[in-house]
């Protein structure tokens, strides 16, 4: 990433030999460059050229991994610092703390397991539980790592600054990949050695910026996730701004994702702080509360602010079947904009509707949106009646439009020869207007 | 290697907008920085928080909103008295009344709640209409007057009706809302033609027409971020404060109203409800946003201690 052509060229045998499947290394030199080939096409690169062009092709910040299998969480591998200039890809992992002094620690991560939301057809979670050695004793903790492993399948996040601790809470659970939480300027060596041991990602803390930069360096090992110390919301999002700044300039000490911890001891506020880590920055942010009133807001807000800005979450423009509706049942019309649809459909569910609803090709946009921009038209609407094959399932000609159109009633109904029901602004209105509108 | 603090060599800044007269007038924008970056600019003005009163009693709020102003609802001065009691830095009149679909209330029966509002409350107003074009330029013509140099900031100017209420903050000594749908280019437009007529640039607000948490919050936050660093950059003509409309959508979605009963998976309504108004308003902050338009007190409580806090100096 980054490199030119030419610079990639400098470094290959330019032999020509063909062996990559290029007719020159120039050429595959200027694949590499535009990201359509792979640097181990080519069998002959020395080691040293190997090396240079890795760690000057690597992203500005390493992709790091937890768990294994299904529930493996990656982070990192983010390249700007506002998500209007591209995407931000990988969402921040959500991490639920469980200390090894609470009670049934069993039925908490059952709980936890159970922090699973379904949000514009899309099933969203929490995505790691840590456990927190919070007793100081090392059996304790090795105990209480083991009962999360065995009741859960989120990866786990050990958090003990005590290297013998660490050593025992390893050894009950540390074939999974865990997060080790970590190290900080006394304990480094010995974390260090853990991790390599087990092969698994580790924290790195500093006590500010600078002693976490020299810290990352003596520790000489690669899978990292960073912590600045600070725990206030105000110098954390300073922190996680410098992080990710400097990051993206290729200062390679920083060039890891970050973990951060919402330990307000204000409920409220505490949520509100996970929410700032979210929005800026944080590879991980660790909360107390398994909650899930606390939750909804703090998965709803990853969602949003890793949207793809340039690309609406859309559904697929077809006749979608709620309940088991047969001849009588209602049509509603609406857009194929995710967030619109699900509204509907879960409006029509909740109301226990058997229906139909026909979500008009808007390219995405709301209802609102899509009329302004001229995409949700009568004419559009009139098609989808006539070609999604509604019309051969119900017997009534009878569709309802949603409020904030009613505008297009007149229209529609001359076009489509449908009578036009103009249903309530909000779809949440829709089972009392159905009860009071629908006497087929 | 050591750490070099990575600052951004900002060559402008966001305007500062003065609201109310006498000790509880209030100022906001005025930053050098992106919002709570102490280390890099100034932020000299906390964000302000409104509480809504409504000119007549909003029968559609539900119970949670509806109780903290438990028999003042239908007494517009009675709610501002509340809200100021409840820690609001303005009270924001919505003439709701002025709806044709409502009361059809005359643009002088708006002028004459407002006087009363104005005359119980020493808090700077923000007025807004029922949201209808028309309708909202006439009623600011009049409320405008009414309260003639009590520096309210009046709304909401869309570039349909901007003319007559632009003329009306002019004439009376008040700063406009400038309203335009999520559209960075709009919003330069609109400011454009208001200060063509003389309004100076420090008595806009930039209302991006805000969608709350889960409901396209994220496209005003990407125009908020867009905007400020447009106005630390040197555009002028997207240097003005940001006033975001939280309360009216966060009161709208689901999150915020569907009972225990219905969806159990989500926790208890009661701390929902108003972490879903919080968050919003807490992210919009941290887009840009300065002048917060809300429904619930303990909103304004919540939003307050996080001020607060990042309010603090985070400078290295
Ligand atoms: C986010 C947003 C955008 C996003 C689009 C995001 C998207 N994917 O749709 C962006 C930034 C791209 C955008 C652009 C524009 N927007 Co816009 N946008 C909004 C905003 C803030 C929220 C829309 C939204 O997502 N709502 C949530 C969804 C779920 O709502 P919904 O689809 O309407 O569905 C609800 C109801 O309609 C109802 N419902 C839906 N289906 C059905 C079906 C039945 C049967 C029933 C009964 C009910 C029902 O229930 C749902 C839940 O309550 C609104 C303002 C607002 N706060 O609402 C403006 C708004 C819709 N936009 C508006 C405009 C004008 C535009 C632009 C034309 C501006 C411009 N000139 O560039 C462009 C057009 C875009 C284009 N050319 O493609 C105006 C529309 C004005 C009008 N009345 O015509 C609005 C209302 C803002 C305003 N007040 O001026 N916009
Ligand atoms: S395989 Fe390597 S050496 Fe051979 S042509 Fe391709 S780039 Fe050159």
């Amino acid at each position: 990433m980054g490199l030119t052509g030419l610079a990639i060229f400098k470094q290959l045998p330019k032999t020509n030999c063909k062996d990559c499947g290029q007719p020159t290394c120039l050429a595959f030199a200027m694949q590499l460059a535009s990201g359509k080939a792979a640097l181990d096409q080519c069998p002959h690169v020395s080691d040293a050229a190997k090396e240079a062009l890795d760690s000057a092709s690597a992203p500005p910040i390493a992709l790091v991994k937890i768990g294994k299998g299904e529930k493996e969480v990656a982070l990192g591998n983010e390249t700007v610092l506002f998500r209007h200039e591209k995407r931000f890809e990988y969402p921040t992992g959500i991490a639920i703390a469980v200390k090894d002094t609470d009670g049934d620690i069993a039925s908490k991560v059952a709980g936890i397991n159970k922090l699973v939301f379904d949000r514009v057809g899309q099933i969203h979670s929490v995505n790691l539980v840590a456990v927190v050695n919070a007793s100081g004793d090392g059996a304790k903790f090795a105990e209480a790592a083991k009962t999360v492993q065995a009741n859960t399948e989120f990866p786990l996040v050990l958090v003990s600054e005590d290297p013998a601790a660490m050593g025992s809470a390893l050894e009950a659970a540390g074939a999974n990949n865990p997060l080790i939480c970590g190290a900080n300027a006394a304990n480094l060596e010995a974390m260090v050695e853990l991790a390599k041991k087990y092969d698994a990602p580790l924290v790195v803390k500093g006590n500010g910026l600078e002693e976490l930069e020299s810290l990352v360096e003596k520790a000489g090992y690669k899978k990292l996730f960073l912590d600045s110390g600070a725990r206030e919301v105000n110098k954390v999002l300073a922190d996680q701004t410098q992080i990710r700044r400097q990051a993206l300039k290729k200062f390679r000490p920083f060039g890891y994702p970050t973990i951060t911890f919402a330990d307000n001891t204000d409920p409220i506020q505490a949520v509100v702080d996970a929410s700032v880590y979210i929005a800026k920055y944080a590879g991980i942010v660790v909360v107390d509360s398994a909650d899930p009133a606390d939750l909804l807001p703090l998965i709803t807000l990853r969602l949003n602010i890793y949207t793809d800005p340039q690309k609406p979450i859309a559904v697929e423009s077809k006749l979608y079947e709620i309940g088991t509706p047969g001849p009588d049942s209602p049509v509603f019309v609406t857009t194929n904009f995710s967030l619109t649809y699900f509204n509907v459909q879960g409006d029509v569910e909740s109301g226990r509707i058997n229906g139909y609803i026909l979500p008009v090709d808007t390219d995405g946009i709301s209802v609102m949106t899509g009329w302004a921009a001229g995409k949700f038209t009568p004419e559009k609407i009139t098609e989808m009646l006539n070609t999604s094959g509604v019309a051969d399932k119900v017997s009534h000609r009878k569709v309802v439009i949603p409020g904030g159109v009613a505008v297009l009633s007149g229209k529609l109904h001359e076009l489509s020869g449908w009578e036009v029901l103009v249903g309530p602004r909000e779809s949440g209105g829709i089972p009392s207007f159905i009860k009071q509108r629908w006497g087929a | 290697m050591a750490v070099t603090i990575a600052k951004e060599k900002w060559t402008s800044k966001v305007g500062e907008m003065e609201l109310g007269t006498g000790a509880k007038a209030i100022k906001v924008g005025g930053e050098t920085s992106l919002p709570f970056l102490h280390f890099e600019g100034e932020i000299p003005n906390r964000p302000v928080l409104a509480l809504e009163v409504w000119d007549m009693e909003p029968t559609e709020w539900p119970d949670i909103l509806k109780k903290p102003f438990d028999g003042v609802l239908a007494d517009p001065v009675a709610w501002a008295k509340k809200n100021v009691e409840y820690g609001a830095d303005l009270i924001a009149i919505r003439f709701m009344s002025a709806h044709p679909d409502f009361k059809d209330a005359s643009p002088e029966e708006c002028a004459a709640t407002a006087k009363a509002v104005a005359d119980a409350v020493d808090v700077p107003l923000v007025l807004i209409g029922c949201g209808i074009d028309e309708k909202d330029a006439a009623v600011m013509e009049k409320v405008g007057e009414a309260l003639n140099g009590k520096q309210c900031l009046i709304g909401c100017a869309t570039e349909k009706n901007y003319k007559t209420i632009t003329a009306a903050a002019m004439v009376n000594g008040h700063s406009v809302i400038a309203s335009s749908p999520l559209d960075i280019n709009l919003a330069k437009q609109l400011n454009i033609l208001m200060t063509e007529m003389n309004l100076p640039t420090n008595r806009i607000a930039i209302d991006p027409l805000v969608g709350a948490l889960g409901y396209g919050i994220e496209y005003a936050y990407s125009i908020m971020e867009r905007a400020r660093m447009g106005a630390l950059m040197g555009d002028k003509m997207l240097a003005m404060p940001v006033i975001c409309f939280v309360g009216q959508e966060a009161w709208k979605a689901k999150e915020a109203k569907s009972p225990d009963e219905e969806t159990p998976e989500w926790g208890a309504l009661d701390k929902r409800a108003i972490l879903w108004e919080v968050v919003t308003t807490t992210s919009f902050a941290l887009a840009g946003g300065s002048i917060f338009i809300l429904r619930h007190p303990e909103t304004i409580k919540h939003v307050n201690t996080h001020f607060a806090k990042v309010m603090e100096s985070n400078a290295y």
